[in-house]
């Protein structure tokens, strides 16, 4: 069985500056693979890569068997990526229900639709005619989350889901995750609150100064490799 | 921490060189009127008004970051104060140019409380609006002839030799000293500060910074500059018109020197005035078929080398006349990888 | 009284034309912040592309006319998109200078072209007998019928364009590519197709300007720079980012002219400009301005 996403020496630079040194990195079909780190690490510029914001180098990034790393990002979306952005970025201009509607702009076969995503949060069914940036953290959270389900991925990258949200919402958001890998979607979770990402995850990449540190199952990881790999001690 | 060693460089020999070359040049310059033609006065009198609106316009943009398609509002001002100070107030035209220039200063400081609401392209078009309304205002104004203009009878007891004489000295002081200034401002702190500026308004703020006090500094030179120009030029034109004191097609040239010869550079302005002159010297007579080419020309220089010719000449081939920077040299290599050897 | 009453609708209906000047400008820079300095020209173009098709074909009167200008719509989407691709994609970005410098190239050269082809005589578009025609309303007012249907072209174009903005997909796209790039990128968007429909369907509505204008008066190649400045003016008056807000400000601008050139016709355009610069230091954000 092919990995439904992998990269193989994937390197980036910011001009002369070099981020990324060689990053091997594979998600299965099905999987919910963490992807742990500190600030600066590289995980952004990680992820700017595989969605195509950034140029990767040739035949570094595959997704379904075909080479995706040089295509621009809204031709790796429509191939099945989708991603919940750091912030969330919703488009202020728009509602809540025209942020979800613009997700579905890319048209795949999929059980995901407006009233899907308003059975998973239905708070957001009351609020559809907001105008986006005026809901709570939270909330704009399930939004983000919706809004990249509109488009039926076959991979949802989410990252940093927990950033300015309080640990009650952060618990909600990341309850309703499971769910959603029962119809074979493949998660990577990005994170910078470990616990959350263990929990959540099969298997786990640690990141430090733009080179993966640590790579295991999550149950098998110990907590003291976590830490040595984070802070590269 | 490796104890690293530098210098500062502030010239090069190029820069060096180039300022002899410079300074010889202008000496040679001021004995022209002693065995020069008139024509060649004029037509000098003419390019350096270009040259200086264009080397304002290149403050202002380039450096200044704030793009105008306006600033013949105040090269036409200019040119109005002088006619009128010596038509009107019995004032020496030769004295009535330093003068309107600095009116025309202090003109823009009100105008910039207006302007100043409007950012980016809209900003461009709102200088331009301005610059109409001064048109207009000019061109409804009977005592300086309305619209057909005036002409410039001031001089008319002045014998011809020495007015053309006095008219080129002053421009050529004009010139160095545009370029002089240019220069000294930009080396010095607040030239600095204009550039950290350019570069991001926010982070400038954040360093302690006056923003809005180096933009409104620097839009008033740059007024101060187009008055000048306007005033020399037409002190040689012997007349004005509003079409012609007003006309876009001043900022239109300014622009196109400044983004063949390099925006944001001292010799940007230079260079681009230079081949301005020869383009015009050989294919003005094509009329409409040289400003075609002309505005091709810009549009292919902005979009393929988007720091004008010169910048992109400077980059590949590393020519600098007029540093304005302060280049680090480093006399160890410093470690790039972030790794310090134990 | 009546006779001011006359200067306010005949104001009210320049106004409408303004608001169809300003229609391709708002939507943009509103979709992409690009200010096109070259977009009066244009709208020249178009009125002379009218005029050589008709001369062309040896047409005349008012049908067709309109027949003329309706078959230069698609050609003028066509040409917006190849021109927002090709050139002025390159130009976009943080710094406004590109797009300054490059449009203002594009309007040298239209006019200079234009000049050199039609010379700077004159021109207008055939409209028969509809420009001498009017309509009475009571017994003291009467407005031209041609006029009269500018402005009524002007307001379905500007409640479509609310429209399209506010209920479709089109709309949708363009406003959050406008908003966050990246954003729309990750949502599947091409960015640069969406800035190419967007100066398409802005040429359109200058096409459509540029003929009416054509009809409604004469026309020559270097009145561009004065539609660019009605229609700019017309933008912040109203408040950016509002198409109705577009709309006001061009009708307060028509107004204004129309009472300045009453009073002294040297002063009318003068009084559209000190209106403008009033409200840039009472109201810089203008009238109806949307959070932008």
């Amino acid at each position: 069985m092919s990995a439904l996403l992998e990269t193989h020496g994937l390197t980036a630079h910011y001009g002369d500056f070099q981020v990324l040194f060689g990053v091997d990195f594979v998600v299965e079909p099905g999987e919910v693979v963490a992807l742990i780190g500190a600030n600066g690490a590289g995980k952004s510029t990680f992820l700017k890569s595989v969605t195509g914001l950034l140029k990767a180098p040739r035949d570094s990034v595959r997704f379904g068997g075909e080479t995706i790393s040089g295509l621009a990002p809204d031709k790796i979306v429509r191939g099945g990526i989708a991603m919940v952005p750091e912030g969330r970025r919703l488009f202020p201009s728009l509602s809540v229900e025209e942020n979800l509607m613009i997700g579905g702009f890319t048209r795949r076969a999929g059980a995901w639709n407006l009233n899907a995503v308003y059975k998973l949060f239905p708070i957001l069914r009351e609020r559809r005619h907001t105008p986006g940036t005026a809901l709570s953290g939270g909330q704009q959270q399930m939004v983000a989350i919706g809004r990249a389900l509109m488009s039926n991925p076959q991979l949802l990258i989410c990252d940093e889901l927990s950033l300015g949200l309080s640990p009650i919402v952060v618990k909600e958001i990341y309850d309703a995750l499971p769910s959603l890998t029962q119809d074979g979607l493949s998660l990577i979770v990005v994170e910078q609150d470990v616990a959350t990402a263990r929990a959540v995850s099969q298997r786990l990449y640690c990141m430090q100064e733009g080179r993966v540190s640590l790579t295991g199952r999550s149950q098998d990881v110990t907590h003291e490799q976590i830490s040595k790999a984070y802070f590269g001690i | 921490m490796k104890n690293l060693q530098f210098s500062v460089l502030r010239a090069s020999r190029g820069s060096q060189l180039a300022l002899g070359a410079g300074l010889l040049l202008a000496a040679v310059g001021c004995t022209l009127p002693w065995w020069g033609q008139s024509s060649w006065m004029r037509e000098f009198n003419q390019i350096a008004c270009y040259f200086i609106f264009a080397s304002m316009w290149n403050l202002l943009a380039g450096y200044g970051g704030m793009v105008s398609i306006g600033q013949q509002a105040y090269l036409g001002l200019g040119g109005y104060l002088m006619l009128i100070l010596s038509n009107l107030c019995g004032v020496n035209p030769f004295v009535a140019i330093p003068i309107s220039a600095l009116l025309t200063a202090l003109a823009a400081i009100p105008v910039s409380q207006l302007a100043f609401r409007l950012k980016g392209g809209y900003f461009a078009i709102g200088t331009w609006v301005i610059a109409d309304v001064f048109r207009l205002s000019f061109a409804n104004l009977g005592v300086v002839g309305g619209g057909s203009g005036t002409s410039l009878t001031a001089l008319a007891d002045i014998e011809r030799s020495t007015r053309e004489s006095v008219t080129f000295w002053m421009t050529l002081s004009a010139v160095v000293a545009t370029i002089a200034l240019t220069y000294f401002f930009l080396r010095s702190k607040q030239g600095l500060a204009l550039m950290a500026i350019r570069d991001s308004e926010i982070a400038s703020e954040s360093q302690g910074i006056d923003v809005g006090r180096v933009k409104l500094g620097v839009y008033v030179v740059s007024a101060l500059g187009a008055g000048v120009a306007g005033a020399l030029y037409f002190l040689g034109n012997l007349r004005i018109s509003p079409d012609a004191a007003f006309s876009v097609n001043w900022t239109a040239f300014a622009i196109f020197m400044v983004m063949i010869g390099g925006l944001g550079t001292i010799e940007g302005p230079i260079v681009g005035a230079v081949i301005f002159w020869a383009l015009n010297k050989f294919f003005s007579d094509y009329g409409t078929w040289y400003l075609v080419g002309l505005g091709l020309m810009a549009i292919v220089v902005t979009l393929v080398f988007k720091q004008g010719l010169w910048g992109y000449l400077q980059a590949r081939l590393g020519w600098r006349i007029f540093l304005v920077q302060r280049r680090l040299e480093l006399r160890q290599p410093y470690p790039l990888n972030g790794k310090t050897s134990s | 009284m009546w006779s001011w009453i006359d200067t306010l609708v005949q104001g009210l209906m320049l106004g409408g034309l303004y608001a169809l000047f300003a229609m391709g400008q708002s939507l943009m820079f509103g979709v992409m912040r690009l200010t096109n300095t070259a977009h009066g020209d244009f709208l020249i173009l178009a009125a002379f592309a009218g005029f050589s098709l008709l001369s062309a074909f040896g047409l005349h009167g008012v049908c067709a006319t309109a027949a003329i200008q309706l078959a230069l719509l698609p050609l003028a989407f066509v040409f917006g998109y190849g021109l927002q691709r090709l050139v002025l994609n390159g130009t976009l970005g943080k710094d406004p200078l590109p797009s300054l410098v490059v449009s203002f190239g594009l309007s040298i050269v239209i006019q200079n072209m234009l000049t050199e082809v039609f010379t700077s005589d004159p021109r207008a578009l055939d409209t028969g007998e509809l420009n001498m025609q009017s309509l009475t309303l009571g017994d003291h007012l009467s407005v031209g019928i041609l006029p009269l249907s500018i402005f009524i072209i002007a307001i379905l174009v500007v409640a479509a364009m609310q429209w399209l903005f506010g209920r479709t997909a089109l709309g949708r796209a363009f406003r959050a590519t406008s908003d966050d790039k990246e954003a729309a990128q990750l949502m599947g968007l091409d960015a640069r197709h969406v800035y190419g429909l967007a100066t398409g369907l802005a040429f359109v509505l200058v096409a459509v300007a540029g003929t009416l204008q054509g009809m409604r008066t004469t026309f020559s190649p270097t009145d561009g720079p004065a539609i660019l400045l009605l229609a700019f003016e017309s933008v912040i008056i109203g408040g950016l980012g509002s198409f109705w807000g577009a709309f006001a400000g061009a009708l307060i601008l028509g107004t204004t002219q129309s009472i300045g050139f009453r009073l002294d016709p040297g002063w009318g355009v003068w009084f559209g400009h000190i209106v403008f610069l009033l409200m840039l230091a009472l109201r810089p954000q203008g009238l109806f301005p949307k959070t932008r």
